[in-house]
């Protein structure tokens, strides 16, 4: 049974999906029925991170055994986690809408999940800059590596020195709000397993497609 | 032995500057007439400029200072000498000494702009010296994060535009927390109460140099 795996992530998001949408919710002011969006924005968050996370292990590994197969898995890998990162910003947008009031405010969190997505969008224009294969797989593994090194202090660390309206930020912890009700923690952490094993389920899909890519039309 | 390296790297560098003025002379050039044309389109003549705007256009000009004065580090020498380089010098050194040699460079542009902007545009910092380590610490910065990324966008083909598409998103958290400390100099706080961004400014730049000396390798060899 070697797709156990993909099995609980349907389960998991179907579990997920209906009780984020019809399950009970703590009656909270402003927040009202919007806080049911915390199972589907939190969890693309948690998958952005680990999708971009296999990019860069992938690009290590390159830098180590430069192989083919390992230039494809860290390429889908922030593609993937770009199209995490998006659907992360537009639902967390719809959430400022109707609690903060805007689509856009400015805040540490928002400004660095939109900086985070201009260095993937630029890793991308950097691999379309070279024609050669060896050398736009290695400059862009080098360039994938330094720039999540530089990801970190942005996401993790600066949202935490200044004050902010996103809750795990101006020193209080991510749940403070939704601490009082763990019926919510039930279905949060199902739907975090469940984001991030899609994640990596269309990633394997990508991978496979672009090696049997690669094998037509490079070795013929 | 990789000091020696470094020192003697960074030696030649100033040498060559030195040689061929007009790339620093048009470095001087570009930060002067920038100042010059932020203190005419402001339309200053008879009112300066708030106390946010005045910081945060100057580490706007110093930041695109920065990406034109350093993406020319690695183009400016030809293949054949950087082939012999090659057969000379660990790669770890020449980054280094790149490193330390872009850090210098920048500390005189940065410290000459402050200079012409605070004569053109008028002057509202409060605490000088803390004004200054937030420089010391830009220049650093800049040079840190900026000299990696040259040597990648020297080896694409269209390399000025992605010189600026690379560095800026990279840049942003040191420029946010530059952009705090300085404001803490200009109102003249406290100085206790910008340790923390000293603190993490300090971290980013030791993350970025091991980083760039890590890394550097493997784009030497291309």
């Amino acid at each position: 049974m070697k797709n156990w795996w993909k099995i609980v992530t349907v389960l998991l998001l179907l579990y997920a999906v209906t009780m984020g949408l019809l399950g009970d919710v703590p009656r909270l002011a402003i927040l009202n029925e919007s806080i049911r969006n915390l199972y589907f924005h939190v969890p693309m968050w948690f998958g952005m991170i680990v999708i971009l996370g296999i990019s860069v292990v992938y690009s290590i590994k390159y830098l180590k055994n430069p192989t083919i197969h390992n230039d494809i898995v860290a390429r889908e890998a922030a593609h993937v986690g770009i199209l995490y990162g998006i659907l992360g910003l537009l639902t967390g947008m719809c959430w400022a809408r109707f609690t903060w009031g805007d689509w856009w405010v400015n805040d540490p969190k928002l400004n660095g999940a939109a900086i985070g997505m201009l260095i993937y969008f630029a890793y991308l224009v950097l691999r379309s800059s070279f024609a050669e294969q060896q050398q736009r797989a290695r400059i862009s593994a080098v360039y994938n590596i330094f720039a999540f090194v530089a990801l970190i202090p942005l996401l993790f660390i600066l949202p935490r020195l200044t004050d902010s309206l996103h809750p795990g930020n101006g020193g209080n912890p991510g749940f403070g709000a939704y601490d009082l009700d763990s019926n919510m923690r039930l279905v949060f952490y199902p739907a975090v397993l469940g984001w991030i094993g899609l994640g990596i389920w269309i990633l394997t899909l990508c991978v496979r497609f672009e090696n049997l890519k690669f094998r037509l039309y490079e070795n013929a | 032995m990789l000091l020696k390296e470094v020192i003697y790297l960074v030696q030649k560098d100033f040498i060559l500057e030195w040689r061929q003025k007009y790339a620093f002379n048009g470095m001087l050039l570009y930060v002067g007439s920038t100042v010059y044309i932020c203190y005419l389109s402001f339309s200053l003549r008879f009112s300066g400029l708030q106390v946010p705007v005045w910081n945060a256009l100057y580490w706007i000009i110093l930041l695109f200072t920065a990406v034109n004065a350093i993406s020319k580090s690695f183009t400016q020498e030809n293949r054949g000498r950087l082939l012999y380089f090659y057969s000379l010098v660990s790669p770890q050194g020449v980054i280094l000494a790149k490193i330390a040699y872009n850090a210098a460079l920048m500390l005189v542009l940065a410290l000459l702009c402050f200079l012409f902007y605070a004569v053109i545009i008028g002057n509202p910092v409060q605490d000088v010296p803390m004004f200054l380590v937030s420089i010391l610490l830009g220049a650093l910065g800049f040079a840190t994060s900026l000299t990696l990324i040259s040597g990648i966008a020297a080896k694409a083909a269209n390399s000025s535009a992605l010189m600026a598409v690379l560095s800026f998103p990279v840049m942003a958290p040191m420029l946010l927390m530059l952009m705090s400390l300085s404001k803490n100099a200009i109102d003249g706080l406290d100085r206790s109460l910008s340790m923390d961004e000293l603190g993490t400014l300090g971290a980013i730049n030791v993350i970025v140099i091991a980083t760039s000396y890590m890394l550097f390798p493997y784009l030497w060899r291309t």
